[in-house]
């Protein structure tokens, strides 16, 4: 589908890839290829939100997706103004409610929300007038991360359908994965997860997706390799014994990904635990996708907030 | 006193004693039922008597809701004694048995003295209270059991939390046992649960929200379980919500081990996926489980396993609940569609009505040693009419709670409480 396609963007927010049609994805990422040529010129400077007001709202430190966010919404000709909320108000007692009903008087037209709770932007979304994009709700969902991963697969690989696409590490804290999981299903890759029981959601392998306790299993012929970032609060004795014997068994190295296709490519989202998930050498080489990662982030990003500012006004 | 008698006349009584279920009329008269059967007709009560035309509505003992939180002292911006009482008598219970998590708790023969009289003084229904069963229900001192019984309270418990130590645990239960006091527990594991909001499983795991797995009750009641056998205590189980603990309960009760069991309303009405877009009314605890979890104890009522049905009353004010799901509050209100909720399973072909209010006012009352529960000569004039078959939709904005957090907001309901009376004086309708 290109974007001179019939179906329409037709939401009101981005909460997550749940709630997304195919044809909507498939909009998403005709719109984003269009965002990279223009990203890629000297002159990116376009003018679709020209006027608007963009909010970003990180409940949760963030650094790379803030930063994409911002760029994404300057690139449009939006204003933006960035609100890191771990610092100030929350702290003096103000609920999220509190936090959206001000920002609402401030009349924005699209607010972005990470929050460490999962529903959180849901609850945002039904508080304020304007679009909102979830930039990460707690362990429930990442959506524009799960676009950009997409875009980049398509971009690399040429198709969705039909690739093995293996997530691993922690399954369990990881909105990356919920909305990677839902979205490649829904364009027809094969997903498996690859994680110590410790890491696994309950219930995961009803979500569409083999499970794989063993990495070099579940590598085999895999086309994409997604790593997660394991927390550092989660490396010492909770979930798993200790970093060292993580690695031993699910950190990417040489010897683990030879069982992938030789022309498997290895993704990240960012940032990288150098040692403990993923060896630098791999990070770095010829088969990582980490940097276009970046760039599709970007891209990505613009096309969610283009077609939301198709929406606006609409009722 | 010495009022008129009242001649509740041309009645469906249900008497969940008998297990009787037919037309009829009721004399009432000094706050107590002094005949009561299908022979009472118009010409055959006493002509001081004030008539009630109860017009073929229903009449049956009014209800015990065994686990409340009413708020005094404390919380009064949640509920009062005078507004939880109110609820209750809208909904048809006439007696309600509070928890002992007030601020301060429960734990000593003033504050049972105090919460009583609160009762008396302010209260439509009557308002029983369960006492802590360590001091300041921190799960390390046995309380002043004795001296707690002695003041007043019905039964012993550690409110919303579970006794976390076996020991204390197995003392306080030998201790109780020495008064034959009734021991009342929340089974749930707190390190199993740990930061759990909801039944753990694909629902969960797909809001991106942690789960409490149905092993956090069922290790815990175990626990308790082996500890009645250990010490013969009177144990009832406040709330279970999973097939796995009836089986438990079953197993107790074939023993026969001192042990009954209770279930709050909402598990026998709801399931996890009522949850739907976080709406933290649904955050309860237990948390909401499965509906295969739901229809089993449905099932355990219809057997009798379970004993009880309780509203676990909990009110939330707004701040506590307006918030994304993981942090709100866990509770929801009950008492006053306590009736109308459980009256579902009957539309429902899960049971006969008589059958469901066994579980509403007589169980609970044989459990809580009252004299409460039946439509009977010397029982308490405690009644509620009601319409099992009239349809309504519930607004949350009409309850009388101080608090609106019900799940059943927008509920069409099919039947409604008419009039509800304590100890023979009007207090509803």
């Amino acid at each position: 589908m290109t974007s001179q396609a019939p179906h329409r963007f037709a939401q009101r927010h981005l909460l997550g890839i749940e709630g997304l049609s195919v044809a909507d994805i498939e909009v998403l990422l005709a719109m984003a290829d269009e965002a990279v040529t223009v990203s890629r010129q000297v002159e990116k400077k376009r003018t679709v939100l020209r006027g608007r007001t963009q909010i970003n709202l990180f409940f949760e430190a963030s650094t790379r997706t803030q930063a994409s966010f911002e760029l994404a919404g300057k690139r449009l000709g939006a204003d933006v103004m960035n609100m890191s909320v771990s610092t100030s108000s929350v702290k003096k007692g103000e609920t999220l409610i509190d936090t959206a009903a001000t920002l609402n008087a401030m009349q924005p037209d699209i607010i972005v929300v990470r929050h460490g709770q999962a529903g959180a932007v849901h609850l945002l979304a039904k508080k304020v007038d304007c679009a909102v994009v979830n930039a990460g709700d707690g362990t429930h969902e990442h959506p524009t991360q799960a676009l950009l991963d997409a875009l980049t697969i398509r971009r690399n690989k040429g198709a969705i359908p039909g690739l093995v696409v293996a997530i691993c590490g922690d399954i369990l804290h990881s909105r990356v994965a919920r909305s990677n999981i839902l979205l490649l299903t829904a364009l027809g890759a094969r997903v498996r997860v690859i994680a110590p029981s410790t890491l696994l959601p309950v219930g995961i392998e009803r979500m569409g997706v083999e499970v794989y306790r063993d990495m070099k299993a579940g590598l085999r012929d895999a086309d994409i390799v997604m790593m997660l970032r394991l927390q550092r609060e989660r490396m010492t004795g909770g979930f798993i014994p200790s970093p060292k014997e993580y690695f031993h068994y699910f950190g990417l190295d040489e010897d683990k990904l030879a069982h992938a296709r030789p022309d498997a490519l290895v993704m990240h989202p960012g940032p990288m635990n150098r040692g403990v998930e993923i060896a630098s050498a791999i990070a770095d080489g010829a088969q990582s996708l980490i940097k276009a990662q970046v760039e599709m982030g970007v891209a990505v990003r613009m096309a969610v907030l283009e077609a939301l500012a198709g929406q606006m006004g609409k009722g | 006193m010495d009022h008129r008698p009242l001649a509740f006349l041309n009645a469906r009584l249900l008497d969940p004693a008998a297990g009787t279920d037919q037309p009829g009329g009721l004399l009432a008269h000094n706050d107590v039922i002094v005949d009561v059967g299908p022979h009472l007709r118009a010409g055959t009560v006493p002509a001081e008597a004030l008539i009630i035309d109860c017009a073929g509505d229903s009449l049956a003992p009014g209800l015990i809701d065994a686990r409340v939180f009413v708020g005094e002292p404390g919380a009064e911006h949640r509920e009062t004694i005078a507004s939880i009482t109110r609820a209750a008598a809208a909904g048809g219970v006439t007696t309600l048995v509070a928890t002992p998590d007030t601020d301060p708790p429960v734990d000593n023969a003033a504050m049972v003295d105090f919460l009583l009289r609160l009762g008396r003084d302010k209260g439509r229904v009557r308002v029983l209270t369960t006492a802590a069963l360590t001091r300041g229900l921190r799960g390390e001192e046995i309380a002043e059991i004795g001296l707690l019984l002695e003041a007043g309270a019905l039964a012993f418990s550690q409110g919303a939390h579970a006794l976390r130590n076996a020991q204390v645990m197995r003392r306080a239960m030998t201790y109780a046992r020495d008064f034959d006091a009734l021991v009342m527990h929340l089974p749930q594991d707190a390190d199993l649960a740990a930061d759990g909001v909801m039944n753990e499983g694909e629902l969960a795991s797909r809001l991106g929200l942690a789960g409490i797995s149905t092993a956090a009750e069922t290790i815990m009641l175990e626990r308790d379980l082996r500890l009645v056998a250990l010490t013969g205590a009177r144990y009832h189980a406040s709330l279970i919500s999973c097939k796995a603990s009836l089986e438990l309960i079953s197993h107790a009760k074939a023993r026969g081990l001192p042990v009954t069991c209770g279930v709050s309303i909402n598990h026998l009405a709801l399931n996890e996926t009522d949850i739907g877009d976080y709406r933290t009314f649904f955050k309860i605890a237990p948390p909401l489980r499965s509906e295969e979890e739901r229809r089993a104890l449905v099932q355990g009522l219809r057997d009798g396993i379970i004993d009880i049905i309780v509203s676990d009353h909990c009110p939330q004010d707004v701040e506590t609940k307006r918030l994304p799901f993981g942090e709100a509050a866990f509770g929801a209100i009950g008492v006053e569609t306590l009736l109308a909720v459980a009256l579902r399973l009957v539309h429902a072909d899960d049971l006969p009505l008589v059958h469901l209010l066994r579980a509403l006012s007589l169980r609970p009352a044989e459990i809580l040693r009252l004299p409460q529960g039946r439509l009977a000569k010397g029982a308490p004039a405690d009644l509620v009419r009601f319409d099992p078959d009239e349809p309504w939709v519930l607004q949350a904005a009409d309850l009388h709670s101080r608090s609106r957090n019900t799940p059943f907001d927008d509920a069409r309901l099919t039947g409604r409480v008419k009039q509800t009376w304590v100890a023979g004086t009007l207090v509803h309708g």
